[in-house]
């Protein structure tokens, strides 16, 4: 029996050579211009002019695509990308917009451009999105939430081409925030010839968004659902080739397992820590960690067209019952704000600092309880929010402390999740009876935020997770919006936020720090005021050998 | 035993279960298994009073490490998980919710399996083959897929982890017990018995049973280990016990998110499920040796 | 013969329908199914190998299992034989020095292996050998910025054939994160084949024959790896078959545990997007396979040693 021995013992010895032997030379090289984001999850779809998730964006709108326009998030000011120069006429009701020259679409697999960025490919994208019968309008099931959202949908009238260069938009009614909508990312342009040649070759149309053409920063090459997303440097981007010539987004819907790929090495970014590992990373010498107050609100919302939660008493009494600052310290680590309006207190002048505090009291949440008539208790669902976001680090956990809060006052909480995808659409179809959610905002708008949110028309774009309908409030931020002078506007989103008080269709949690991690060798990596990641400019530092 | 083979007498005798005992006394491995599992099951009795509420939340006393940790308190034995509940009431409380689980699946598992697969040895062999192809398709399916299959037409929950987790006891329960039935019956004792003119029933509950029940027995002792790790399973993929139940599986896998701050979250509910898995093991290994060794006389 | 092939074929075609009307029930729980469907047209379906599409990646279930499937068997032939490889000669060893203290040593450990939850025992090797010593990485097949065009779908395989300039460092890379999958599922296999070596062995031990070689004066060796092996490995094959379900749940777990995208890992994530129409064709293959997989091990058994009894002792002792 000792035959086997100096066998198996040979065999081992050369497995360990193997493995951890040296030549670690090419590897290097392929570090050094590439870099491994860790993301939360997949994105929905690569049509950045659908849907309304970060995750989706960050993988689409993001990498492959730009936009006519770009803001300074911090100012505020609108800045050329696409287009050079942009005027409006004195009714505000025309703009036209001259095109950026020798822009280039992507290269790749399945497609070659043989014409530079012009006209035609603006007017394919917004037709594409405002006419119903058009070829692509169709897109598997999603809506164009934003463009429905902004109003476009019913307000522009036309997009025209000037000549090759040059493109005008006719609206119905002016719209100070116009310009805006051009920056956010459903206004994303689409190549014109690309979507020709699907038609032309009867390939299938669905094949757009699967395999998606732009003029972004980095072209796809690769996606393994659930697993990665692998983009390559577009060499011809406007802006210049970036310095990382492999993107890979490593979907890792799993919070520890995120942080510990990035300790490990294996990601160099990842966003969205659990409290728990904030400390932890903060502490790490090879890393380095960004925070920056978020413009964004996580909220408990209640589906008022559900008993009991159509009756305020109710909303009342289980807003009461709930201890945000636990949350604020347990989740949030205290990196975060809590606020009693839906707007977050970073909204600044809009928010409301003087709204009564919805205060953490069991006793008259169990009073109010009783006075609606549920004195014995209920039972009920809370749908927790599956992905790490800056509005809830930790939708899970948060779930579990509300769900103890309520026992002490009679309710029975039960936590429901699904996966991100799967929960997004649940909810938009109303399923849930409660659910913890949250907006990051896309610009300063406080109408655009509020009306998004909480507007009768936001139920039918779906982002209305209450499913409340207010006509006063409403007619508020319309006036609001529709205002340019500054006290009034003020005065009117405060009335606003009045009203939200009173009916409470959502608890305002409060807003959340966007938090992400890099390794030091990642340079040029910023952290976005609206949330989200972008990977343009940025660069890895190769260490001196 | 010797060669004694009276034909009118039943060869095994009520001191048969004394000499196991006695043979399994004297493995030390066994007993130690049995000692930890008895102070398992008094600790998981006795909960309600040593430990405090395992569900009690604590914001200020969120990931306290183990009391013989420098950062550790008296307070909490086993230290506390994110939420400030203490691990030592939780473990205990888990104890009777993972364990009570196995057992009640366990049971019933035996309660439904024995006779249908009793049924199954004496009907007709149209019945008989209808049963077993029954019970050969359950076990064609691996056991986690199984649970996956109750699990998505039932929902998650531990009731319903429960119900999947007896539906992978059940076959072999019945296959065991039909063939470890039919085996006996062929041999001359029985008809030895049937030749003196006892009823069917007689040589089934009285003369076969003795030798059924102890490989039977032994099947029932890897019956509980399976179900503890399969529940435990369950509970740790999400399927099973959902939040804040206290169930092993489920806290390790809560614990998950912890881990690198807080090891201690997660080696103590999987220790837990080891260390009970274990001594069921050594008691079944200690059982089988003690009858195998002697029908080896 | 023919009555044996007879017979296994009537085995596996009705345990087949038996598990086509489970999935068939699967089918209906999915939300919108449209059209009522008939378990008639389902059947047909299933046997053109049309098996639906699935609802979260809009692609065919088939091409969904086929893509995923590389991984699993991966895994779990480089478990089973890592298992068999260490396992078996430790049972044998095991049994020919019964009651002394190897035999006490191995017996026992592989009872604490085989009693280790396979999920806990997954985290705690993560822990210490990623987390803390960092020589193996945390999760998945291969680094990202590996990029190799997936041919067959083994990793091991695409790497080494990948036409890319690294593509030596991708496999190094490969196998550097396979062998803590492999560990992880390979150790309840190689603790129940240890045993079960040991159990038939030291059953063939003592049984009359080999007291007849002993006393013709053949070597030791003749005794024990000649006679004694052959004749243990029959019973042993046998007990082997039922390791199958065992295997493939600790390959799901593995592959969960690890973020493999194997066929585990597919259904699981079928089950958590409520695709229905993923994992009723996932169960649906997965089954049929392991049923395929047991009935040729019977008829080769079978045919090997027509006259080998039926064991009804499952418990490996």
């Amino acid at each position: 029996m000792s035959n086997c021995y100096p066998y198996r013992s040979t065999l081992f010895l050369l497995y360990l050579l193997v493995v951890f032997g040296c030549s670690e030379n090419n590897q290097s090289s392929v570090k050094d211009t590439g870099l491994v984001y860790c993301s939360q999850g997949s994105p929905e779809t690569f049509n950045p002019q659908v849907g309304t998730s970060g995750t989706s964006f960050d993988a689409n709108a993001r990498v492959l695509f730009n936009r006519l326009l770009s803001i300074d998030s911090a100012t505020g000011d609108i800045l050329p990308s696409l287009a050079k120069q942009w005027k409006k006429s004195r009714d505000g009701l025309i703009y036209t917009l001259d095109l950026r020259h020798e822009v280039q679409f992507h290269t790749t697999q399945w497609f070659k451009p043989s014409r530079s960025f012009n006209s035609s490919d603006v007017l394919f994208s917004f037709e594409r999105q405002a006419n119903k019968d058009h070829f692509f309008h169709q897109v598997e099931g999603m809506t164009y939430n934003y463009f429905n959202s902004t109003g476009l949908a019913d307000n522009l009238l036309d997009v025209s081409a000037i000549d090759h260069d040059t493109v005008a938009f006719h609206l119905k009614e002016p719209d100070p925030s116009f310009l805006i909508y051009l920056t956010m990312e459903f206004s994303s342009i689409l190549s014109a010839e690309y979507a020709e040649h699907i038609q032309k070759n009867n390939i299938r149309k669905e094949e757009i968004d699967h395999k998606p053409i732009g003029t972004g920063p980095f072209k796809l090459k690769r996606y393994q659902t659930d697993a990665f997303i692998r983009y390559t440097a577009h060499p011809d981007y406007m802006d210049g080739a970036e310095a990382i010539e492999n993107l890979v987004f490593a979907i890792t819907p799993d919070p520890s397992l995120r942080y510990a790929r990035l300790i490990s090495g294996e990601c160099d970014v990842m966003a969205q820590p659990l409290s728990s590992h904030y400390q932890l990373l903060k502490n790490n010498p090879e890393l380095r960690v960004q925070h920056q107050a978020g413009l964004n609100i996580g909220y408990w919302a209640f589906n008022t067209l559900i008993k009991p939660f159509d009756n305020p008493t109710v909303r009342k009494a289980l807003s009461h019952a709930i201890n945000r600052e636990t949350i604020l310290q347990t989740v949030f680590n205290n990196l975060g704000e809590i606020s009693n309006s839906p707007l977050p207190i970073t909204m600044k002048p809009y928010h409301n600092d003087r709204l009564a505090e919805i205060k953490y009291d069991p006793e008259l949440a169990k009073k109010l309880l009783a006075e609606a008539g549920y004195g014995d208790g209920f039972e009920m669902d809370i749908w927790a929010i599956p992905i790490q976001r800056p509005y809830n680090p930790d939708g899970h956990m948060m779930a579990e402390l509300m769900q103890e809060d309520l026992r002490q006052i009679g309710v029975k909480a039960n936590i429901v999740s699904y996966n991100w995808a799967t929960f997004l659409n649940k909810v938009s179809q109303g399923e849930h009876q409660t659910a913890l959610l949250g907006w990051v905002a896309d610009t300063q708008d406080a109408g655009n935020f509020l009306s998004n949110l909480l507007s009768c028309s936001a139920i039918k774009s779906k982002t209305n997770r209450a499913f409340w309908c207010n006509p006063v409030f409403d007619d508020l931020i319309t006036q609001a919006q529709h205002t340019s002078n500054m006290k009034l506007k003020k005065n009117l989103y405060y009335s606003a936020q009045e009203i939200f008080r009173e009916e409470l269709p959502w608890l305002p949690i409060g807003s959340g720090q966007s938090i992400q991690a890099s390794h030091r060798d990642v340079k040029n990596l910023n952290i976005r005021l609206t949330g989200g990641i972008s990977f343009s400019g940025v660069n890895k530092e190769v260490p001196s050998s | 035993m010797g060669n004694q083979q009276k034909v009118f007498i039943n060869p095994h005798l009520p001191q048969t279960r004394v000499s196991n005992w006695v043979l399994f006394r004297h493995d030390t491995f066994a007993t130690i298994g049995l000692i930890i599992l008895l102070l398992i099951f008094m600790l998981a009795l006795l909960n309600p009073i040593i430990a405090g509420n395992p569900n009690l939340q604590d914001a200020t006393a969120q990931l306290i490490p183990p009391s013989w940790n420098e950062d550790g308190t008296p307070d909490h034995l086993l230290g506390t998980d994110m939420l400030g509940r203490d691990m030592f009431g939780r473990i205990l409380s888990g104890a009777s919710l993972t364990i009570g689980t196995s057992v009640i699946v366990v049971m019933l598992a035996l309660i439904l399996g024995i006779p249908l697969g009793v049924f199954a040895a004496t009907s007709a062999s149209m019945v008989q083959l209808l049963i077993m192809r029954t019970m050969d398709i359950l076990l064609a399916i691996p056991s986690l897929v199984l649970s996956i299959i109750v699990v998505a037409i039932l929902g998650p929950g531990l009731m319903n982890a429960g119900i999947a987790v007896t539906l992978v006891l059940l076959p072999n329960f019945v296959r065991l017990t039909r063939s470890y039935i039919l085996e006996e019956l062929n041999k001359p004792y029985v008809t030895a018995a049937r030749l003196d003119g006892a009823s069917p029933s007689r040589i089934i509950f009285k003369i076969i049973s003795p030798n059924v029940a102890a490989p039977l027995i032994i099947h029932t002792t890897i019956s509980l280990s399976t179900a503890i790790v399969d529940i435990a399973a369950l509970g740790f993929l999400g399927l099973g016990a959902q939040a804040p139940l206290p169930e092993w599986g489920s806290m390790l896998s809560e614990a998950r998110t912890s881990m690198y701050v807080a090891p201690w979250a997660v080696t103590t509910p999987g220790l837990a499920i080891f260390i009970t898995v274990l001594s069921i093991n050594l008691v079944g290994d200690g059982l089988n040796t003690a009858i195998n060794s002697k029908s080896r006389n | 013969m023919i009555k044996l092939i007879l017979r296994q074929l009537f085995f596996v075609i009705t345990t087949f329908f038996g598990v086509t009307l489970i999935t068939f029930y699967l089918q209906t729980l999915a939300p919108n199914t449209g059209e009522e469907q008939q378990y008639s047209e389902y059947i047909a379906r299933v046997f053109q190998g049309d098996l639906g599409v699935s609802s979260s990646t809009r692609t065919p279930v088939s091409e969904e299992f086929l893509a995923h499937l590389p991984a699993s068997v991966e895994l779990v032939v480089l478990a089973s034989t890592l298992a068999l490889f260490i396992g078996l000669p430790l049972g044998i060893v095991s049994a020919i020095n019964h009651r002394k203290p190897t035999d006490l040593i191995i017996n026992y450990t592989s009872l604490t292996a085989y009693s280790m939850p396979i999920f806990w025992w997954g985290i705690i090797l993560i822990m210490f050998f990623s987390l803390n010593l960092g020589v193996t990485p945390v999760a998945g097949r291969l680094s990202f910025l590996f990029d190799i065009e997936p041919v067959t779908g083994f990793i091991l395989i695409d790497t080494f054939i990948s036409k890319e300039p690294y593509h030596m460092d991708a496999f190094k890379d490969a196998i550097h994160h396979l062998t803590l999958p492999v560990l992880v599922l390979a150790t309840m296999p190689t603790a129940i084949i240890a045993r079960m070596a040991r159990q038939t062995m030291l059953e063939t031990l003592a049984n009359d024959y080999m007291l007849t070689a002993q006393a013709k004066g053949l070597s030791k060796f003749k005794i024990y790896w000649v006679h004694g092996l052959r004749n243990a490995l029959i019973p042993f094959t046998n007990m082997l078959v039922l390791q199958i379900s065992t295997l493939m749940t600790g390959a799901m777990l593995t592959e969960y545990l690890f973020s493999l995208p194997g066929i585990g890992k597919w259904i699981l994530d079928a089950l958590e997007k409520s695709d229905f129409q993923s994992l009723q064709g996932g169960i649906l293959i997965t089954t049929t396979l392991v049923i395929f997989i047991n009935a040729i091990i019977e008829m080769l058994q079978t045919w090997l040693n027509p006259k080998r009894l039926k064991r009804t002792r499952i418990y490996n002792g």
